[in-house]
């Protein structure tokens, strides 16, 4: 039988080394059932998130070889098995316990934007076609793996997460995505447009494009959620055009 | 407060546990830049040799030449600012030389030169510009309507139409060009991004017909910027061979 050799991270923020482990191979295996065979042959204390094992639910995100992945969604004969497979936590949030880490800046993040504000409590107006939230529909994919998140260099290597000060913050692109689900919805009215300029600071992305080539749900983060969102904060703040048109007409 | 460090801030410059070759694409990226850049620059002081028969080289056009101007100035460098902040400022290229020359980042979670807390992106002088993109696309839009006229007249040899291979050059180079400037990310926000809602009028319907059409040149505008990039580059390199004499045009008809 096929044999890999997984090298995975364990320790924890201060100290903590690449411990080898010899893994059998099946057919169709992914990182995460070699992590589990860790967990039932070898290590029952190795410590790690995951949940559906189906690339749903956005708990089993580390980074292998180097790659910021879903371990679920990482199939073994997609290496090289004559190579070692080195298995780290996300590196963007601190560590708890080998490949857990603590992700809740996140969740702190989430809390600081508008929630959805609809036109009418009266649910009996809503109505709302197709072709009005399909672009909406992409960003629900997002199954909140972070992923994104942790590739992003405004938060992994300039370490934009300043939420008390907000000066130095760069929301990042999951909330980026959330933002463009409400800023495009066609039954919402609140106005999220100043936030995303001064608080989320869209303007600290440079649209490398990192977390769309990383997001395993494969939503066109950049193209389809941060840029549109950055043209829309020219249309408020950058535009000296728009800004006499709105004076003259007072439409948006 | 929630503990948020990131273990990466330490990085150096190139650290990663990447083991592919992720630093393919940012060189080729600089490689081919650089070579257009270069390219263009030498084109465009030359002065000479850029027209022929019916061909203008886009890298003139439109050719503006002035009796008061020193005879060293090339009238392609009244011109070719407005096409190097329209791709400047293009959101495609923005990525490319950002990862390219300016490392940040090289390539996905790999480590940057300077990965401190004053990195400013977009929002101070001079990215903060960028801003303006919409604006050098407006711009744009004038030249490829000249550039479709240069098109069009070089199928015209003194009065009677033919075709030679230079006709042809322009007008594939036309093409990609008209590719990439209508498949910029600001005209698809304008054209009806930046509608919340598509069904709401007539108005509001042809708009989103005309955001999704677009919308799938988008998805593309990388190929088109390179590709483009490449025609117009080429164009002018033929037309000057031909009128060096080193090239003779071929014609078809
Ligand atoms: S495109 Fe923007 S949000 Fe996405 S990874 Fe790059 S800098 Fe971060
Ligand atoms: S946008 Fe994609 S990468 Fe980011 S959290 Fe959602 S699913 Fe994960
Ligand atoms: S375990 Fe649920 S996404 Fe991997
Ligand atoms: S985004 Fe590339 S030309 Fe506008």
């Amino acid at each position: 039988m096929a044999e890999a050799l997984l090298k995975v991270y364990r320790g924890d923020e201060k100290t903590g080394k690449l411990v080898d482990y010899k893994i059998p191979v099946e057919a169709g295996m992914v990182v995460l059932d070699a992590v589990h065979y860790i967990q039932g042959y070898y290590s029952p204390d190795l410590a790690v998130r995951w949940n559906c094992k189906a690339a749903k639910c956005g708990s089993c995100s580390a980074e292998v070889n180097g790659k910021p992945s879903l371990m679920c969604k990482t199939r073994l004969d997609d290496f090289d098995l004559s190579q070692p497979i080195e298995v780290r936590p996300i590196k963007t949030f601190p560590l708890i316990k080998d490949l857990v880490t603590d992700v809740s800046w996140n969740y702190e993040v989430n809390k600081t934007i508008a929630p959805f504000k609809p036109k009418t409590e009266n649910t009996d107006e809503w109505k709302v076609y197709q072709e009005d939230v399909d672009r909406v529909q992409e960003f629900r994919k997002c199954i909140e793996c972070f992923l994104c998140q942790d590739v992003c260099h405004v938060l992994r290597n300039h370490d934009k997460k300043d939420l008390v000060n907000k000066k130095d913050l760069f929301a990042g692109p999951r909330f980026m995505v959330r933002l463009a689900g409400l800023e495009m919805h066609p039954m919402d009215v609140a106005n999220r447009i100043p936030y995303i300029k001064n608080e989320a600071g869209v303007g600290y992305c440079n649209i490398t494009k990192c977390c769309t080539e990383v997001c395993p749900e494969e939503i066109h983060i950049t193209d389809n959620a941060i840029i549109p969102l950055k043209e829309r904060v020219v249309d408020e703040y950058y535009d000296p055009i728009l800004k006499m048109w709105r004076a003259i007409t007072g439409k948006s | 407060m929630v503990n948020s460090a990131s273990m990466a801030t330490n990085d150096n410059f190139g650290q990663t546990e990447r083991r592919d070759a992720w630093w393919l694409a940012p060189l080729l990226t600089a490689l081919g830049l650089g070579i257009f850049g270069i390219y263009a620059t030498w084109a465009a002081f030359q002065g000479v040799n850029y027209e022929w028969g019916p061909y203008l080289s886009p890298f003139y056009s439109p050719l503006l030449q002035f009796s008061w101007l020193p005879r060293w100035f090339s009238p392609a460098l009244l011109i070719l600012p407005f096409p190097l902040i329209f791709r400047g400022s293009c959101y495609y290229y923005r990525k490319a030389y950002y990862r390219a020359y300016f490392v940040d980042p090289p390539a996905c979670a790999v480590g940057e030169i300077l990965p401190h807390k004053n990195y400013k992106g977009e929002t101070a002088f001079p990215f903060i510009l960028q801003n303006l993109h919409r604006f050098t696309f407006y711009i744009a839009v004038i030249f490829i309507a000249i550039l479709w006229y240069d098109a069009i007249v070089a199928f015209d040899f003194g009065g009677k139409f033919g075709i030679g291979l230079g006709s042809l050059i322009m007008l594939v180079n036309i093409i990609l060009l008209s590719l990439y400037t209508f498949s910029c990310h600001s005209w698809r926000h304008l054209i009806g991004g930046r509608l919340d809602c598509f069904s709401c009028s007539k108005m509001t319907e042809a708009r989103h017909k005309a955001w999704s059409r677009i919308s799938l040149f988008n998805e593309h505008h990388m190929l088109w910027a390179w590709m483009s990039l490449f025609t117009v580059g080429f164009t002018d390199l033929y037309i000057r061979m031909v009128a060096a004499g080193v090239w003779h045009d071929w014609r078809l008809f």
